[in-house]
């Protein structure tokens, strides 16, 4: 049997000293009416029959088109040492890590991504990550129902529709009002915004760049949000927040991202991670693992998990969340990346991919029919507006092998016409030639 | 060691963008960008590999340690499985494209819909949704649904029942999906059935279900199960069935035809996908018949000519439970898993966990003071201390020998807790050594426990002082 080492004769000594005949006799306690029919499962297989059918099955997904699919989840280089120090057993085989002195690689790791992830958005300090952009939005929502003691949330509509959806299941049970502040075609309605925010609101939710990729400064509504004693929440792209104004400089009490730019492959929908970052004056109210600096016994520094008080191992039904795990390999893998491209090399790759974009827009807008949804700055996607349903053009344009975008309408009603189109180093200025010319026969 | 922004160097580079962009500044006005750049460590390659390969052997870990955690079930992770979650057609397959045309991501559907098939043979549920991205957000998502399930018949239904000896998940993920907590106190190491009675009586038409560990966190099997099912059958409570301790009963126990309406697996547990250092994990929830028409979406259907199609009509669905279709990189290892060592293996693999734990145990009885003594335990058991010996100082005295401690002061109701499980990976030889280590250590411990105290001396670093990490907060490079 794979992975199991005893040999039959081992077995007989091991059940001699346990006292029993048969290994079944250690199972009696289930109650007789419960027991298990045998398995219908399929026979064990061998690791290369498995390994066959799964590279069958890999095989009959689409990857090797042309695409300019983004809608938060964007296909980025990743350095292949990210792969060789995220693959080392020391790291991918441990667990959480409970026992310090054992375990200072991988707490280190959290702390230096804590660091990272601060710096990056220029606020105090961050946690250990949580599972998904998605997660980190609600979690962020729920710091701020705790801090402000409110249960209204302010949410932009231009806030990343997959994980509104998210926050409207999770709050679904709780007593919290959400109000949703409508976009104009793409653009954060600022002034509704300011309107909504209120001495009753917990919080105002925004991100930058938008879900439609416009590239906008929330100081003013945060600066709002603090006269009203509510907390102001982002959500940032991490590529691009290289280049853009901080939610620190804009006055931001909690940043949220979905990490996934950042060192992760794009495999399917998961496993990425939330990153999330706060002022200090929040960290008790902080969900999940964080990692603090300590000194041993003879005063030489190390790493512990830390505030655990507010963990539900501690605090069970009154935890601040019932986050277990962190997404620790996923939090290194997104280190490595952060590492190995350094401060230059994260900044050139969103200036490089915020000129493909452009160069996309001078291409596109170029074709009958073609215009850009609105006027306003955006970074490395942007919504088109077309002279026919986007869904109608993206299926075409697939049979030609390229993929356009995302058509709009299938999150945005009265969007049928608009395809959010992202550009990243993975594209070319010759891939956009191509897609220019694949949109020009179908227009 | 010093951190990576210690090793950090003005102007060096490890990654070249060769990109004619101009600057940001040439593309968007000043006010919408940051003063400074991000304060990230500017370092060669070799500096970042060497730097995190140091860390990297600071750690110990299933391939080179035994590791004995109780409740996580750390058994060996099988190296193929890495190769499978990374192959191209799964790596850089963009989620939204399933959306946009099923055609082309018709592998994916049928990984996402061959587990769900094997995973309801396994437990008897009717239908698995895969989208929860860890145990707790499993269990989050299970008692979500039982609370769709009471409101669509009508009814208000705000209490959950939960066993003391419960991870502090259950009552954690409960009070988040907006139920009342009712603890339920132990008799003989399980839930009593009194107990359960009891509550019924008393919040009757108010109990909306009962979450189980089963086996329960002592590594005791339920022997009064069939009682606390018809207890709660009697007014339409749901019974929950938290997976964390599947390794115990596959071939054994069917949750669903043991009665459980709702259950969550951890497949960084049962199904042998690597921890990560504390995830990623993904934590698949099946249902009953009951709660099909809850479940999250989008569910994957096979359709009469063979293809898969997402379905994301359901009227009385709850809603997302993540943003797309889970943790499918994990997915992918738990179904290579389970197709290597089919039926069959997985039974064994419960059958040997069993076995280890049971070995385990009965050679310590001499060693530890174990509670329960008499019964068999499951996959993993408890202990106490023995003459006044703290868990924790034998904990670390096992790092000392190179031994991950097993789960110390969990569950909370058993006196200087230690919770071992060696899971069905471990030979006999790792076990008796472990049994060696221990009666070492005990008796170092009743001669000289300031010995005990000292440990560990011979890793990275000594005992850290946990107390003053909590007061004066250092949770970057940049607070001190």
């Amino acid at each position: 049997m794979p992975y199991i080492p005893h040999t039959p004769d081992e077995v007989q000594e091991m059940l001699a000293v346990i006292g029993v005949r048969s290994v079944e006799d250690l199972f009696a306690d289930i109650p007789a009416n419960m027991r298990s029919r045998q398995l219908d499962l399929p026979k064990g297989r061998s690791e290369s029959a498995v390994c066959a059918h799964l590279e069958q099955l890999a095989a009959q997904n689409r990857v090797d088109g042309i695409s300019f699919l983004g809608a938060g989840y964007y296909a980025h280089d990743i350095p292949k040492a990210v792969d060789a120090l995220a693959g080392r057993s020391e790291f991918y085989t441990a667990y959480t890590p409970y026992q310090a002195e054992c375990s200072q690689g991988t707490l280190q790791a959290i702390f230096e991504f804590q660091t990272a992830v601060s710096r990056l958005v220029e606020l105090d300090c961050a946690n250990a990550s949580v599972y998904d952009g998605g997660t980190a939005l609600f979690e962020a929502a729920m710091m701020a129902v705790r801090i402000a003691k409110r249960r209204t949330l302010v949410v932009d509509e231009a806030v990343n529709p997959f994980w509104r959806a998210m926050l409207a299941t999770y709050t679904a049970n709780l007593d919290i009002e959400i109000r949703t502040v409508g976009q104009r075609d793409g653009v954060s309605d600022k002034d509704a915004l300011m309107a909504a925010v209120d001495e009753h609101c917990a919080a105002v939710i925004v991100q930058n760049p938008n879900f439609f990729g416009v590239v906008d400064d929330y100081s003013p509504i945060f600066e709002r949000a603090r006269g009203c004693k509510a907390l102001g929440i982002i959500s940032v792209y991490p590529v691009l927040q290289s280049v853009l104004k901080t939610p620190g400089e804009m006055g931001a009490d909690v940043a949220v991202a979905e990490g996934q730019s950042l060192g992760q492959p794009l495999s399917f929908g998961g496993p990425y991670l939330g990153l999330m970052a706060c002022r200090k004056e929040h960290v008790r109210q902080f969900p999940g693992r964080i990692v603090g600096r300590s000194t041993d016994v003879e005063g030489k520094t190390g790493y512990v998990l830390t505030l655990q008080a507010r963990e539900q191992h501690i605090r069970r039904a009154k935890a601040t969340s019932n986050i277990c795990s962190n997404q620790a390999l996923c939090a290194l893998r997104a280190l490595l990346h952060m590492a190995l491209l350094g401060p230059e090399g994260l900044m050139r790759t969103a200036e490089n991919n915020m000129a493909l974009t452009r160069y996309a827009v001078k291409r596109l807008t170029a074709l009958p029919g073609v215009s850009l949804c609105n006027s306003a700055p955006y970074g490395s996607e942007v919504a088109l507006r077309l002279p026919l349903p986007a869904a109608t053009l993206v299926q075409a344009a697939m049979a030609q092998g390229v993929l356009p975008g995302y058509p709009l309408g299938k999150t945005y009603a009265g969007m049928e016409h608009v395809l959010l189109l992202s550009c990243t180093e993975v594209n070319d200025h010759g891939q956009v030639d191509r897609l220019a010319e694949t949109l020009g026969g179908l227009l | 060691m010093n951190t990576i922004f210690a090793a950090s160097v003005p102007g060096r580079r490890a990654w070249t963008v060769n990109s004619q962009a101009p600057r940001a500044t040439d593309m968007l006005p000043a006010g919408l960008l940051r003063a400074n750049p991000p304060r990230l460590p500017q370092c060669s390659e070799l500096d970042v590999v060497r730097h995190y390969t140091r860390l990297s052997q600071m750690n110990y870990h299933v391939d080179a340690n035994f590791y004995p955690l109780g409740s996580c079930t750390m058994k060996y992770n099988p190296k193929f499985m890495e190769y499978v979650a990374q192959l191209p057609g799964f790596a850089r397959l963009h989620p939204l494209l399933a959306q946009l045309d099923g055609r082309a991501a018709q592998g994916a559907l049928h990984v996402l819909y061959e587990i769900e098939q094997l995973l309801c043979e396994l437990t008897g549920m009717k239908a698995f949704t895969l989208q929860p991205m860890a145990g707790a957000n499993g269990e989050f998502t299970g008692v979500t649904l039982m609370a769709a399930y009471h409101k669509a018949k009508g009814r208000q239904r705000n209490i959950m029942l939960i066993p003391d000896a419960a991870h502090g998940t259950n009552p954690a993920s409960a009070s988040l999906a907006g139920f009342t907590v009712v603890n339920l106190e132990s008799r003989d190491g399980m839930v009593n059935p009194e107990a359960v009675a009891k509550a019924v009586q008393e919040h009757g038409e108010q109990v909306a279900g009962l979450m189980m560990t089963c086996p329960n966190t002592l590594g005791l099997m339920e022997t009064q199960l069939p009682r606390i099912v018809e207890a709660l059958r009697a007014v339409d409570a749901l019974l929950y069935y938290d997976g964390a301790n599947m390794n115990a009963i596959m071939g054994k126990m069917r949750v669903g035809d043991a009665g459980f309406d709702v259950v969550h697996l951890n497949v960084h547990k049962t199904f042998g996908t690597p921890h990560g250092g504390g995830g990623p994990g993904a934590g698949p929830v099946g249902v009953s018949e009951k709660l099909l028409p809850f479940l999250p979406l989008p569910r994957v259907r096979r359709m009469e000519d063979g293809t898969f199609a997402l379905i994301e009509d359901a009227p009385q669905s709850v809603g997302h439970i993540g943003p797309f279709y889970g943790s499918f990189g994990v997915i992918i290892k738990a179904l290579a898993y389970i197709l290597r060592l089919g039926g069959e293996g997985l039974t064994r693999a419960s059958e040997h966990a069993v076995l280890n734990a049971n070995y385990l145990k009965k050679r310590l009885e001499d060693v530890l003071e174990i509670p329960f003594k008499e019964r068999h335990c499951a996959h993993e058991f408890v202990a106490s201390a023995p003459d006044g010996l703290r868990a924790l100082d034998i904990a670390k005295a096992l790092l000392e020998r190179g031994i991950h401690a097993p789960t110390v002061y969990f569950p909370l109701i058993v006196h200087e807790c230690l919770m071992p499980e060696p899971t069905e990976t471990e030979s006999k030889q790792t076990l008796d050594s472990f049994v060696q280590a221990m009666r070492d250590i005990v008796d170092t411990g009743r001669t000289n426990p300031e010995a005990l105290h000292e440990a560990p001396t011979r890793l990275p670093v000594r005992r850290l002082d946990e107390t003053s990490a909590a007061r004066h907060m250092v949770l970057t490079e940049d607070m001190s």
